[in-house]
């Protein structure tokens, strides 16, 4: 009976052959990622910077070039225009006004009595404004939550694994949120308070990822008492390959979904993902695994202990 | 790994309905819903507003405001229970800090006389039912014969979470005024206030019906005084009045004769054309107004609203039965929103407006319509997958475990009534590509055993066998990233990692529970010699 496989039954390829190249790759990119952090910086949305946000329908295509004079023409600094999903659909994005949050929303009114009558039949899909103190906070709070995520993790692996494979993962995570904050920097997609559900939930799915390879690993350091442990690691990611496979198709396969039909404001949250399933997959290979030869795991420690019936086949 | 009980086997079933029933109602249309009996799952999931429409604000409490007007008030209640002493205590004036009065005492020989007064001023906060620590709610300090009392920090918490109660309930009744549908009106933090407004597409009016505090007080008006003299004499102050667009001052004695919260009712009216607002007095307030109004008759008489001036008619004679009417050049929607202001009475300290969020109802149904539509193909596009990797038997078993998992999210998002928010669509679509990695799991193993040589039924469980702790391992890591963005997510975030959590709970019961016992019903059926997986 006919069965689509993406990976032949048995592989045995050799990726820990490939692990300079790929820690090279992987350097590089964190370090082109902290680069264009500190350079470029996040396209911060209002949530983190304050400010104001507005998505206006008009009567028919938006004439941007004319509703972007009339913006730039209110004095209220930097304002950004974007068409957003369709043509009578743009985002307009003011950046934070000088004042606490009572600027902010004299300065939503300027903008709406200023369309108001240069756009008859606008309505006004979404107005938002966030104030100072609360950016602030929202900032505090979302580094505070990806720190703890890290921190659980790292204490759970721990528990359940030796400490290698613990500060492994979090290597890895570390790896895939340093990326992925970088991936945001250079396409300039907004990053606000859906992004960081999105960095956690990569967070998220990358240990999913890298735990399945792990749990491979640990059960082969039982089984093959006497083989290298890049060889090891080989075969562990090799027995795992096809369900790594499987289950990232699967999951681009909804996201991707979700990407072209979700709708214009979870495009971005849905490309992120999209991006940290391609990440969280390749740290779990290339780094995840590969950083246990670096820190040393040895046989006969705590999870390679003797057990009397695992038989070797090297 | 295979067998079933038979109570198992119904606890499955029973699960698996309990999801079916509960996520029916969000089928039906409301008056069918309505017309299901309440012992039966009759709730529909609870749409975020950013998927019905509305407008969320956060508002702050202006802390300092509470704090000062405790202290005025702290002064006041000082100079009542010194003052009744007899023969008198001499004393300097009070000197009010932001946290602290004090003043000094010239006859120091009746020291304890007075640390005796101010000890009956302070309240014990109880550290049980209060929020915050308990303790005494102020501190007498004695520095020679200076005496100071300072707020505790549970005073001041006390004080505060007493202040947003109130301003809560002030904030009820204005939104209420305007027949906002199902507001949601909470606490957040130690000063904050969140107002959810379903439905509320353009929340100015609302907004600006909270940016006032509507402290409303009458005074008389100091005739003897130069209203725009550089000093003004004790006891009168200088209070400004709009009008036309110029700021004209008048001189007011500081003694508040009759104070808003005496108002009973105010409704807006009409006098000679123009709009106004009528006001009635409770008892108290009638006989004051009567007895002011009486004395006073031929003497303008201020109306003040919030540090201004709304207009400061002339006494034409005595008003006896408590009610009067506010005439200050207003349009009608001004003299509208003042008379709601005076019915639900003032705030106790100005609001702020930190955050405001506002979805239009058009764009809460977009986002639905695309939501439904993504779900839909990514179900599709996964289900059609899963069917080509695992054939018949095992891609069958895989697709029913994802359907009931859906099932099992929306019945558990209706019965726990929470919030399905934009993201948390999202999350339901990543869901249904994650929710088939524990039976990718077990698949592979199973393939994995089988090419070892074991047979159908020992592969069969063995592969479940083994890879149940890697589910778990992989599962309670992920469960952890839901938690922590639970714990620290506000609206939209917190919907998405409530269904990233359901998510992962329901796919671990389809996947380990049911799948299995499909599949195992299958194997004892057919028996079979070889197995494809």
């Amino acid at each position: 009976m006919f069965r689509l496989k993406l990976v032949p039954e048995k592989t045995t390829l050799r990726f820990m052959d490939r692990r300079r190249i790929a820690f090279a790759l992987s350097v590089l990119m964190i370090l082109g990622s902290v680069a264009i952090y500190f350079g470029q910086g996040l396209n911060r949305g209002i949530d983190f910077e304050g400010g104001i946000l507005v998505e206006v329908k008009t009567d028919g295509p938006a004439d941007l070039g004319a509703m972007r004079n009339l913006m730039n023409g209110l004095g209220l600094g930097e304002v950004a225009l974007q068409e957003f999903g369709a043509p009578d659909d743009v985002l307009i994005r003011v950046e934070r006004q000088p004042g606490e949050a009572e600027a902010q929303q004299a300065a939503v009114a300027v903008v709406k009595s200023a369309l108001d009558p240069e756009f008859p039949g606008i309505s006004y899909r979404r107005v938002e404004f966030v104030g100072p103190t609360v950016s602030g906070e929202l900032v505090e709070a979302a580094t505070i939550a990806v720190l703890t995520a890290v921190a659980i993790m790292l204490i759970y692996i721990w528990l359940r694994f030796e400490w290698h494979f613990s500060v492994g993962a979090v290597i890895a995570l570390v790896h895939d949120v340093i990326i992925t904050l970088g991936m945001f920097a250079i396409t300039g997609i907004e990053f606000n308070l859906a992004s960081v559900a999105a960095v956690l939930t990569i967070v998220g799915y990358s240990i999913n990822d890298t735990v399945v390879v792990y749990d491979r690993i640990r059960e082969n350091l039982r089984k093959y008492k006497q083989l290298p442990l890049p060889d090891l690691l080989n075969v562990s990611i090799n027995d795992t390959l096809s369900r790594t496979v499987m289950t990232s198709v699967t999951t681009l396969l909804a996201l991707v979904a979700l990407f072209i039909f979700g709708g214009e404001v979870i495009r971005g949250f849905a490309f992120a993902m999209i991006w940290g399933v391609v990440i969280g997959t390749y740290s779990s290979i290339f780094v995840a695994a590969p950083v246990l030869i670096v820190l040393g795991l040895k046989r006969g420690s705590r999870d390679t202990e003797d057990e009397p019936d695992a038989k070797a086949i090297a | 790994m295979l067998y079933f009980a038979k109570w198992k086997i119904a606890v499955i079933l029973a699960v698996c309905l309990l999801g079916l029933a509960f996520t029916a109602p969000n089928f039906m249309s409301s008056q069918t819903r309505q017309s299901i009996p309440d012992w039966l799952p009759n709730q529909s999931i609870n749409l975020g507003l950013d998927l019905q429409g509305g407008s969320h604000l956060l508002l702050q409490i202006d802390s300092e405001a509470v704090l000062r007007d405790r202290m005025t008030d702290l002064a006041e209640a000082m100079r009542n229970d010194l003052g009744d002493i007899r023969p008198r205590i001499r004393r300097s004036g009070f000197q009010i800090g932001d946290r602290s009065v004090s003043f000094q005492v010239r006859d120091t020989e009746r020291m304890d006389e007075v640390r005796e007064v101010l000890r009956g001023l302070v309240t014990q906060i109880g550290g049980g039912l209060a929020v915050g620590a308990g303790g005494p709610d102020l501190q007498i300090t004695a520095d020679g014969n200076r005496f100071i009392a300072t707020l505790t920090e549970a005073g001041e918490k006390a004080r505060l979470a007493a202040a947003v109660q109130q301003s809560i309930e002030i904030v009820r009744r204005r939104v209420d005024e305007t027949g906002v549908n199902e507001p949601t009106i909470q606490r957040q933090g130690e000063d904050r206030i969140i107002i959810q407004l379903p439905g509320v597409e353009d929340p100015d009016r609302i907004k600006r019906l909270l940016g006032r505090t509507a402290k409303m007080t009458f005074h008389l008006v100091d005739l003897s005084a130069d209203p725009n003299a550089d000093r003004l004499p004790p006891g009168t102050m200088r209070v400004f009045e709009e009008r036309d667009g110029a700021e004209i001052p008048w001189a007011v004695r500081k003694k508040v004769e009759v104070s808003g919260e005496h108002l009973v009712d105010a409704q807006p009216n009409y006098q000679d054309g123009r709009p106004v607002v009528a006001f009635r007095f409770d008892a108290i307030g009638a006989r004051r107004f009567g007895q002011i109004t009486s004395q006073n008759v031929g003497r303008p008489f201020a109306i003040i609203l919030d540090d201004k001036v709304v207009s400061a008619p002339r006494i034409e004679s005595a008003i006896l039965q408590g009610s009067g009417i506010i005439t200050g050049g207003f349009s009608v929607q001004e003299a509208n929103d003042l008379a709601v202001l005076l019915r639900a009475g003032a705030l106790p300290a100005p609001l702020t407006i930190l955050e405001e969020r506002t979805v239009g109802p058009d764009l809460g149904r977009d986002s639905v319509a695309a939501g439904e539509t993504a779900a839909v193909i990514g179900f599709a596009a996964v289900v059609v997958f899963m069917f080509l990797a695992y054939g018949p038997v095992f891609g069958v078993a895989a697709n029913t475990a994802l359907i009931t998992n859906l099932f099992l999210i929306f019945g558990a998002l209706s019965a726990l009534q929470a919030t399905l928010t934009l993201p948390g669509i999202a999350g339901i679509v990543l869901t249904i590509g994650m929710a088939v990695d524990a039976n990718v799991l077990v698949f592979e193993r199973i393939r994995e055993e089988l090419s070892n040589g074991r047979s159908p039924f020992n592969a069969v469980e063995a592969g479940y066998q083994r890879a149940l702790t890697t589910i778990v391992d992989a599962n309670v890591t992920t469960g952890f990233a839901a938690a922590v963005l639970f714990a620290m997510g506000s609206g939209p975030v917190r919907g998405f990692a409530v269904t990233l959590f359901l998510g992962i709970v329901c796919s671990m019961f389809t996947a380990i529970l049911l799948s299995r016992m499909i599949i195992a019903f299958w194997l004892r059926r057919k028996r079979p010699n070889v197995l494809t997986v």
